[in-house]
């Protein structure tokens, strides 16, 4: 299998895509002839024509609306939004019209497609390219949120979703595109090529849309998050020398509970964590629902380890950034050893 | 102070309650005496028109000019049937709400031709993104009344299983898409819609509507946006009914001299059309969608006419505009319109209109009854509650499984 980073197992996805399914067509802002502003939809233009990977303008609603009313045409529109931080002007679409069109029609219409969008932070994109707005689609009945955190899954996840019959908001760590992330900002970059899950096959193949995985086995204590952070979890782990199990949830909505609370059930004691500002963040969703399930079995508080109430600071990036000296801290907390 | 320094303004309609409305200034071109372009004429070439007004029948109910359509009396007959059956159904189940039998109610008079012209201009192979006030499309389309009053009254019979207020209809069959309570959206998703047409070859036409306030929202920049640059086949149609609301059409058009104006700056073929004549909507449409079929892109049409009722159920227009707007219209009414016309060209006559007026009462009033045979929104029976959870995806999660357990149903 070849070794892809995370930007081209995508790119390879959108290529069987388009390859199997003569419905598919992409387009965003600069994804066409130039291939994307991180190169994602690079070459496609070229392989399969502009009347099927092209230019957008720049109105992220536009964006959204031309995807619901392809979709409803019987389309599959892989659309894409050049930052998570931009796909507010596409909100009342995605809300109001996406997420309800199957259920305000009693199944007439659909709108399935998918929303790709580089998210998160870490690459000193200051507060209007490092936001990780999950937790508003979240909320939002109707659609599903995917966040894969290697090459492997992005690839299964997206060719998933892209044939999934419900609207899909994809979103896509963009410090992890290139290599895993410790969560050490000075540390050498890091290669896909010599990780486990840099491997990719080269065709079709799918990454279950409502499954957690367990990326690292414990007994200690449960690490539950999502994306970039994925990877500081294990390397804090290693490094504390705490035997914690960590779980990648790859899609946020909806969860996989069943893994969750297994998890917890044996260790008791949990980290949710994510990039996104704590207050109704969705570790809040996570926090509760584990209380839920799992209250009997707790030993400790349920430890929200997230970015801070603030925008996204440039110059302070590592500051709000939950890296690996916090994710240290997090951990040895719910061990009650700090 | 002078005239030459900024000042902030704050546009206000010219008559509000108490008010003799007088509409004599109002800049109206005279029925007939617009050109007619071919359907592929360049963009450029409606510049008059989206300053205009296409009008085809004149004070004296002739047709006149080069935009008549030359209808046979069989089709005008068949357009005033639909848009008085229009009006007897929104006055019928205006006072089934007014009696608590629906949540809400809005109703299409006086823009009965909007809805009822467009449909009959189109195919209806071609697809439907209407707002709220063109169920005239689903008459002149042939929807069941039984059906759509089901909706209304939210039974169990509803279509959309109650899911959705009164009046935003759906009708996949009849190609006519899900009402959104939004405004606006629909504008650039019928553009998408057009697009996935003309990508798969096929020679559909896509057709939305939005009201004049609507024309303010950015999804109406999106939509035009889209159909310029992707040269789509739609037909937007801007229902200039001279209220949003409480809110007059001034504060939304600006300082534009018309909504159809707007289109221009897109590169878009526009045309300001009199809505309360049928012939001059059916032969606009049917203009825009030719052009559209021909591969020539949009067209924007702005339906000049007047809203002459209430919002919605819930607003007393007697607050915020001169009562007596609606009587002093200058474009009159669209039945009454196209009713002389008809009698006047010796193929209908007060008789007629009056008889078939009965009939349709009586057949609003018999499909009523059929409807509320199989419930009503306050004494059922109603889709099964089990519904709520259902369609929100493809398949329900370990969520809503556990929610639709957690309520009981």
């Amino acid at each position: 299998m070849p070794a892809m980073n995370m930007l081209q197992a995508l790119n390879s996805a959108m290529d069987v895509l388009l390859e199997k399914n003569p419905d598919v067509v992409m387009f965003g802002e600069d994804t066409g002839y130039f291939g994307g502003v991180f190169g994602a939809t690079q070459g496609l233009q070229k392989k399969y024509g502009a009347d099927r990977v092209f230019d957008a303008p720049i109105n992220e609603a536009a964006i959204a609306a031309m995807a619901i009313g392809m979709a409803a045409k019987g389309l599959k529109p892989v659309a894409e939004i050049q930052f998570a931080d931009y796909i507010f002007p596409a909100f009342d679409q995605i809300i109001s019209e996406m997420s309800r069109l199957r259920y305000r029609s009693a199944g007439q219409f659909t709108s399935a497609c998918v929303i790709r969008s580089p998210w998160g932070g870490g690459i000193r994109g200051g507060q209007t390219h490092s936001m990780s707005p999950e937790a508003f689609f979240t909320h939002i009945p109707g659609v599903k949120v995917v966040v894969p955190s290697n090459p492997y899954d992005a690839k299964g996840l997206l060719i998933a979703a892209a044939e999934s019959d419900d609207p899909i908001i994809f979103f896509e760590p963009k410090r992890i595109y290139n290599g895993p992330f410790d969560g050490v900002p000075d540390a050498p970059l890091k290669s896909w090529a010599k990780h486990a899950k840099g491997e990719v096959p080269e065709g079709h193949y799918t990454v279950p849309l409502d499954k957690a995985e367990i990326v690292r086995e414990g007994e200690a204590c449960t690490v539950v998050t999502y994306g970039t952070l994925v990877h500081v979890a294990e390397h804090a782990a290693e490094k504390a020398g705490i035997d914690a199990e960590i779980i990648d949830l790859k899609t946020l909505a909806p969860y996989d509970i069943e893994t969750i609370a297994a998890s917890v059930n044996k260790t008791g004691r949990v980290v949710v964590a994510h990039e996104a500002p704590r207050t109704s963040g969705f570790g809040a969703e996570l926090a509760a629902q584990i209380q839920e399930e799992c209250f009997y079995a707790l030993e400790v508080p349920i430890y929200r380890l997230t970015g801070w109430d603030t925008p996204y600071p440039h110059a302070h990036e590592w500051a709000y950034f939950p890296g690996q000296a916090r994710f240290i801290r997090a951990l040895e907390t719910v061990m009650e050893t700090r | 102070m002078t005239d030459r320094q900024p000042r902030l303004h704050v546009p206000s309609p010219p008559f509000r309650p108490g008010d003799e409305p007088d509409f004599s200034g109002l800049d109206l071109q005279k029925a007939g005496e617009a050109k007619r372009p071919a359907p592929d004429a360049g963009w450029k070439e409606t510049a008059d028109l989206a300053t205009g007004l296409v009008g085809v029948l004149d004070h004296n109910h002739q047709a006149v000019g080069e935009w008549d359509p030359g209808l046979n009396p069989e089709v005008l007959r068949e357009g005033l049937r639909h848009m008085a059956l229009t009006r007897v159904y929104d006055e019928r189940m205006l006072k089934l709400q007014r009696q608590g039998k629906m949540s809400f109610y809005m109703k299409s008079t006086g823009e009965e031709a909007v809805g009822v012209a467009a449909a009959m201009a189109l195919r209806k192979s071609d697809m439907v993104f209407p707002s709220y006030r063109q169920q005239g499309i689903l008459f002149a389309r042939g929807r069941d009344i039984v059906d759509m009053m089901c909706h209304c009254i939210s039974n169990s019979r509803d279509n959309l299983k109650g899911r959705q207020l009164p009046v935003h209809y759906t009708w996949a069959e009849g190609n006519f898409f899900s009402i959104s309570g939004n405004l606006g959206t629909q504008f650039p998703q019928a553009v998408g819609y057009a697009m996935g047409a003309a990508y798969k070859g096929e020679d559909q036409v896509t057709a939305s509507w939005i009201g004049d306030g609507t024309t303010a929202e950015g999804d109406f920049h999106a939509a035009l946006t889209l159909a310029s640059t992707y040269r789509a086949p739609v037909v937007f149609n801007v229902v200039n009914n001279q209220w949003a609301i409480s809110t007059w059409q001034g504060i939304a058009k600006g300082d534009a001299p018309t909504f159809a104006a707007k289109g221009l700056g897109y590169g878009i073929a526009s045309i300001r059309v009199d809505g309360n004549d049928f012939l001059a909507v059916y032969a606009a449409t049917k203009w825009a969608a030719e052009r559209a079929r021909m591969g020539k892109g949009a067209t924007m049409l702005e339906l000049f006419t007047y809203r002459g009722d209430a919002h919605s159920t819930s607003d007393d227009p007697g607050r915020y505009r001169a009562k007596t707007e609606y009587t002093v219209w200058p474009l009159g009414d669209p039945i009454e319109r196209l009713k002389n016309h008809l009698i006047g060209i010796g193929e209908w006559d007060e008789e007629r209109h009056e008889r078939m007026v009965e009939e349709l009462t009586a057949l609003v009033v018999k499909s009523y009854k059929e409807a509320e045979s199989h419930g009503t929104l306050h004494d059922g029976p109603l889709a099964p509650t089990q519904t709520i959870f259902e369609d929100v995806y493809a398949e329900p999660d370990w969520r809503l499984r556990r929610q639709r357990q957690d309520l009981g149903v």
